[in-house]
């Protein structure tokens, strides 16, 4: 088990600015801590071991430390709210409850926490409508419908509360009845506890706990939540939901949200006569369908009013908030490059790991004055593919994936505090615990496989990394090789744009960039279209768009749209962004497929082996001379951490009509994959019988080339594993070989030929 | 319908896996271990590291997390993530056949 966690308040620092950490100790009461360039995070024996390098900073040294967790789950709070309980109210609501066997979750209440005092309407034992009347004298009564709701319908719910006499009144009605189903309920009693006038906060699909935490949260959607004043009967909701509302109904209304309005927010607007502003708290799904979608219309900009809905989920996380624990200002003359924070609260031993490296990126300076003499290099970290996958927790909760790589899912201490951790929230590959896709990720929290010595249940036999941990890979390479590089993330790219990337002439990439922006992607074309000239040192890059949110950093959001290699669908209709209104899923479906920036696009994947690359007649091409010198060699990377072969995991291949250029050199392509190395869905239409690479000719990885017509140029590796071969035979072998003169040539200011 | 395993028939993998668990197999093989490694209970077993590529024993997940820990076994303990799958191979095989393998992973 780990025993120590933490994450730093962000993912990129330029020189002089702070980095906080976030550390939460599992055991003892301080850590060391120390600043180490990261060089190399895997210890497979096979390969060159670990490699840190000590940074000396104030950050040196011993620090106090707690335990710190997660309050998860994702609520609506109306901060300053009068008390309802001081009259009678009815509250009104559509809902679609999600996880409806999980107990006592709020819709609505205003509730004191400490006192145990107030009102609250839920959902519970099983999908009964309730409410819950406390004196905060110990006096508690409650009233259910009787009669459980079902997953993923929705309901309209109206309860009324009259706390002077304690006449209670519930009603529970689907949208849509079904034969034989009793799910329509009513329900009315005089309660024997009279709720005082709790002057709280009001919270929707959350309650206030005795320990200061909120809890008991909702599974599920609300839509068109309505308070008025005075006891009304069920229906009178339908009357406010008619596009002009009778005069004579509006002084009855108190509060009236409408969520398909600030979509892009954290805000919820009350459309009612006294504005309480609502504000929501762990980002639940927003630009949601609501109960009156009727398909007309997909997008949440178009027809706002049929996606009125929010969707909380119980383990919804945006920021953990845990208190600072270390702070450090960066050197001034601190070399851009991957850095950690080396945590340690003890020794490791067979039951417990003590030590954790926070990592985090030093970037070039902000302002373009102070990038003067900058290397020519630059390393394009993938944070938000890290991001996408932070806590990727497949091997914890989806069954099937054992088959999936082809081998036993491994569990580090890592995996196994993951697994007692799902307040930590999951990654953009997981699922809520009431089974919709988790569509947002957030850096501001404990991202437990964005660590060096992580090793994957994913990354291919052998080392096994996968992201963060297998880029160090490259990492190391560049150190062994003396370059002299620059280094910003994903996060830099978005914010700064083109300009970022104008004054460098080679870009290199991690192992698998594969979630992109729409200002990320703009960038990295523009930079292209200028002479850039990028080494795409991956595979599957340039596959998911992303969307970055207007206000919160560090959160991304994705929509599993139409198809692609998906652990989810979005529901129909919830294919845009809530972030942006952009049309999510695949860049392929909005004509920017991977191959019009790299040159080449995903075709297969398969997790347990990797094979090798056999030299193409394309290699023979003299506009591909420089590649191959010193390389005579027939069969490429048939050696490598990452699987045993430089092609592997996930592989890409050129593809013309996709929009890899015509003059893309196909200088070797893999063979010999085996039947878990499978075509990947969006590249047929008809179910072939020969998905396997062991059967199918298109399963292969192109290593390409190709000039711009600007003076640059694109090299692809097209595989995931092909950086876990760099280091092999100490750095002697034909994939560094190739690298390197990649690299050298890249780097030298003669543009390339662009033209006949 | 999907393919039942059956002893007669599917004996000729063991020595194929035995010889390779991690890698590509056979498709008679292939389709013997998509069948085995589903466990319709929703329990799983998964391997636990002790020593990064050193240690590891066997564990069983439950089919929720939030069903209780993961069962972890003291014993046996693998110096191979090889020998682990031999292991896994073997259980597997005497549930779905009611027969032992009385093979070590190596001679």
């Amino acid at each position: 088990m780990l025993k120590i966690v933490g994450y730093p308040d962000r993912y990129s620092v330029a020189p002089g600015e702070k980095i906080a950490f976030k550390i939460s100790l599992e055991e003892g009461s301080h850590f060391d801590a120390r600043l180490v360039r990261v060089v190399h995070g895997d210890c497979n024996p096979e390969g060159p071991g670990l490699k840190f390098r000590h940074v000396k900073t104030s950050a040196d040294g011993r620090h106090k430390g707690r335990p710190q967790r997660v309050d998860a789950g994702s609520y609506m709070v109306v901060e300053d709210f009068p008390a309802l309980t001081s009259g009678p109210f009815t509250f009104c609501a559509m809902i679609w409850p999600t996880l409806p066997t999980r107990s006592d979750q709020t819709l609505l209440a205003q509730w004191d926490g400490a006192a145990q005092s107030g009102f609250r309407i839920a959902m519970t034992d099983g999908g009964e409508l309730s409410v819950t009347l406390a004196d905060g004298s110990g006096g508690t009564a409650e009233l259910k419908s009787g009669r459980p709701m079902l997953e993923r319908q929705w309901y309209a719910v109206a309860v009324s509360i009259d706390p002077a006499t304690g006449m209670v009144t519930l009603d529970q009605r689907p949208l849509q009845p079904y034969a034989q189903i009793a799910d329509r309920a009513h329900a009315s009693a005089r309660l024997a506890v009279l709720p005082k006038a709790v002057t709280a906060p009001l919270f929707m699909a959350g309650c206030p706990e005795k320990d200061g935490t909120v809890g008991r949260h909702f599974d599920g959607k609300i839509d068109d939540p309505l308070l008025l004043r005075g006891a009304h009967a069920a229906d009178r909701h339908d009357l406010y939901l008619r596009p002009v509302i009778d005069p004579a109904l509006l002084p009855d209304i108190i509060a009236r949200w409408d969520f398909s309005q600030g979509i892009r927010t954290t805000r919820t607007i009350d459309i009612g006569p006294s504005q309480y502003p609502g504000r929501i708290v762990h980002l639940p799904a927003r630009g949601m369908k609501g109960w009156n979608w009727t398909g007309e219309e997909m997008s949440w900009m178009r027809k706002p009013e049929h996606y009125g809905a929010i969707h909380f989920h119980s383990d919804d996380v945006y920021d953990a908030g845990w208190e600072t624990s270390v702070e450090l200002t960066i050197p001034v003359d601190l070399k851009s490059g991957p850095y950690a924070l080396h945590v340690k609260c003890g020794e490791n031993d067979r039951e417990a790991t003590r030590e954790e490296y926070i990592a985090f990126f030093v970037r070039p300076p902000r302002r373009h004055k102070d990038r003067r003499e900058r290397p020519k290099v630059l390393v394009l970290a993938s944070t938000a593919s890290y991001i996408a996958y932070a806590n990727h927790g497949e091997h914890i909760t989806a069954r099937g994936a054992e088959r999936q790589m082809g081998r036993l899912l491994t569990f580090g201490h890592t995996d196994l505090y993951m697994y007692d951790h799902p307040e930590l929230g999951g990654s953009l590959y997981d699922r809520h615990a009431d089974g919709s896709g988790v569509c947002y990720s957030s850096r501001l929290r404990p991202n437990l496989n964005f660590s060096p010595q992580y090793h994957s249940w994913l990354g291919g036999h052998g080392s096994a990394l996968y992201q963060y941990n297998a880029d160090t890979h490259l990492y190391d390479w560049l150190d062994h090789k003396g370059v002299d590089y620059d280094l910003i993330t994903d996060e830099d790219l978005h914010t700064d744009g083109y300009e970022l990337l104008r004054d460098y002439r080679v870009v290199v990439t991690g192992t698998h960039p594969e979630y992109h922006s729409t200002p990320m992607w703009d960038a990295m074309k523009a930079w292209i279209d200028r002479g850039g000239r990028l080494m795409y040192m991956g595979g599957n890059g340039w596959y998911w768009r992303i969307a970055y949110h207007d206000e919160l950093p560090g959160v991304i959001e994705v929509r599993r749209a139409e198809d692609g290699i998906r652990t989810w669908e979005a529901e129909p209709g919830e294919y845009h962004h809530s972030f942006t209104g952009e049309y999510g899923g695949l860049w392929r479906r909005v004509g920017r497929a991977p191959n019009v920036i790299c040159g080449v696009g995903f075709i297969a994947q398969g997790f347990d082996i990797s094979s090798y690359y056999r030299r193409g007649p394309d290699a023979d091409n003299p506009r591909a001379s420089f590649i191959f010198k010193d390389v005579p060699d027939e069969i490429i990377g048939d050696f490598g951490l990452i699987g045993g072969g430089a092609s592997g995991i996930e592989l890409d291949c050129i593809t013309t009509n996709l929009g890899s250029p015509p003059n893309m050199l196909r200088l070797a392509s893999s063979e010999n994959h085996n039947s878990m190395m499978m075509l990947v869905n969006e590249e047929f239409t008809v179910v072939p019988p020969n998905l396997g690479g062991d059967q199918n000719e298109r399963v292969r990885a192109d290593l390409s080339f190709g000039e711009t017509p600007s003076g640059g140029a694109l090299f692809a590796t097209s595989s995931i594993a092909w950086c876990g071969s760099l280091s092999h035979n100490n750095y002697d072998n034909n994939v560094s070989k190739i690298c390197w003169n990649v690299l050298q040539r890249f780097a030298d200011p003669e543009p390339f030929k662009g033209a006949f | 319908m999907v393919y039942k395993i059956d002893a007669e028939r599917d004996r000729q993998y063991i020595e194929e896996f035995r010889a390779q668990p991690i890698g590509a197999h056979s498709p008679g093989l292939q389709r013997l271990l998509n069948i085995m490694r589903n466990d319709t209970t929703g329990y799983q077993i998964v391997l636990i590291c002790r020593k990064p590529f050193a240690e590891w024993v066997l564990g069983t997940m439950p089919p929720n997390r939030l069903d209780g820990p993961i069962v972890v076994e003291d014993e046996p303990v693998f110096t191979s993530r090889e020998e682990a799958e031999w292991e896994v191979f073997r259980r597997r095989w005497r549930r779905y056949t009611g027969e032992d393998i009385n093979l070590p992973y190596r001679d």
